[in-house]
């Protein structure tokens, strides 16, 4: 442990932060993309029709039992045998995150949809609102309102999962630095490195949600 | 699309064997890593809510720090980093003579970070008990060590049956990581059939449907166990 050799890491620095936007990227598109996915998926769930909440449950269920790798490599391997030519490692892994973060927010946004008072909702139907204005106008930002800290806390787990594109290879924050750690033989401190930050990161992510939850609760 | 179907694939030689060593490896690490689990998260959960204070210091740091880091960077910390930082002995022990040390390696990584989360369910099903139940079982004479074990561990358990459900139906998918650090398992097996046989679909649908029908038998069969075990009146974290 005596050699632990700071330089590497400094030399290093460009390819990583490079590395940590492409992670930061990725994992802003897949909370966005999940959370509009999730939302729909969570109204299907929820709808009076029964083949629509049917298919979406199926589709939640489905994915949940799924580890993420195999959903990665389905997309990754896959999806070009279906449209015929490469999709490349990016757009593949970022279909495939939105699709499973999908399930994963529905249950989230399900509960939060579920929280909101039903007096609200009859209430808006006696004021005679149909039902895209009932979810635009009253339901879902109140549903929104009491879930920003799970959504949030979702956001930190799939901030930690966009690390598992390591299997396809796209250069995000850990395979930069695995690069980097292969071709200098430092393993020690790269691993290391990465830890940290991504230590520091989700950490200062939880703090901020637990300071949210303290102010939204009083 | 121009895709030849071949299901009969998966039923060749060596590919089923191939599906089923994975399978195989895939449940072995599963149900010893939540084992540890099990074991070291009861244990840190326990810890949390303890009175003594410096007790419930360390067992917060080992929830946060392993919580906080992405699993698949724990696994390359246990498998390239572990074996270079301890004692020189303990270290080329590991390198050369553990044997099957990418199993160990992921059961380690899997049990310690899962166990991190089975310590958080186990707490908030302890605070879940009504601080009334403890202190009961304080006055009439019982030691903190007996409370515990009488009375609020048997209805704190029983409360976060369905959480500890999904943590190892989370291990049995997390196992899958594994193959990053060359563990032969479900996932891995599925991709080496796919890249000898060309059948990718195939291939990736057996390793679906295995990982599926073990969520939905380990759910069922939860699901009994959580009935059978409910106290009547009771009602579950999750009902709630």
């Amino acid at each position: 442990m005596g050699n632990f050799d700071f330089g590497v890491i400094i030399d290093a620095a460009p390819l990583l932060v490079d590395g940590m936007q492409v992670t930061l990227l990725l994992t802003l598109a897949a909370i966005v993309g999940g959370i509009v996915g999730g939302t729909l998926l969570a109204l299907c769930r929820l709808s009076p029709y029964r083949a629509l909440s049917l298919m979406a449950s199926g589709y939640v269920n489905f994915l949940r039992s799924m580890p993420l790798i195999l959903v990665i490599f389905w997309f990754y391997f896959l999806v070009p045998l279906i449209v015929g030519r490469p999709i490349g490692g990016y757009y593949s892994v970022l279909i495939a995150f939105i699709m499973f973060e999908s399930a994963y927010y529905c249950e989230i946004i399900r509960a939060g949809i579920q929280s909101v008072s039903r007096g609200q909702e009859m209430a808006s139907k006696a004021l005679g609102l149909n039902y895209w204005q009932r979810m635009r106008f009253i339901v879902l930002p109140q549903a929104f309102r009491n879930m920003v800290p799970v959504l949030l806390t979702q956001g930190i787990v799939l901030f930690q999962d966009t690390s598992l594109v390591y299997v396809v290879g796209v250069h995000d924050f850990l395979v930069s630095a695995d690069i980097v750690a292969n071709r200098d033989n430092r393993l020690i401190e790269m691993y290391t490195t990465v830890a940290v930050v991504y230590f520091a990161i989700s950490t200062m992510g939880s703090l901020t949600v637990r300071a949210l939850q303290k102010r939204l609760t009083t | 699309m121009s895709y030849s179907w071949n299901w009969g694939v998966l039923f060749e030689t060596p590919y089923l064997g191939w599906i089923l060593s994975g399978f195989y490896w895939t449940l072995v690490v599963s149900i010893s890593s939540w084992v540890i689990a099990f074991l070291l998260g009861s244990i840190v959960g326990i810890a949390r809510t303890s009175e003594i204070r410096s007790l419930r210091a360390i067992s917060t740091i080992y929830v946060e720090v392993f919580r906080n880091i992405p699993l698949l960077v724990q696994m390359f910390l246990w498998f390239f980093v572990l074996p270079e930082v301890v004692f020189v002995e303990l270290g080329s022990w590991i390198k050369r003579d553990l044997p099957f040390p990418e199993m160990w390696t992921a059961v380690m990584c899997l049990g310690t970070y899962t166990g991190a989360r089975v310590a958080e369910q186990v707490r908030a099903g302890i605070n879940s008990i009504s601080i009334g139940q403890r202190n009961a079982a304080l006055a009439i004479g019982l030691t903190p060590g007996q409370a515990y074990r009488y009375v609020l561990l048997p209805v704190a358990y029983r409360l976060i049956i369905p959480p500890l459900t999904s943590d190892f139906l989370g291990i049995f998918k997390n196992s899958s990581l594994g193959l990053t650090i060359g563990l032969l398992e479900l996932t891995a097996r599925t991709r080496q059939v796919s890249e000898y046989t060309f059948q990718s679909f195939e291939a990736f649908a057996a390793a679906t449907a295995l990982y599926v029908s073990v969520t939905y038998v380990v759910m069922k069969l939860m699901a009994v166990v959580e009935k059978r075990t409910a106290i009547p009146g009771l009602i579950s974290l999750e009902a709630k």
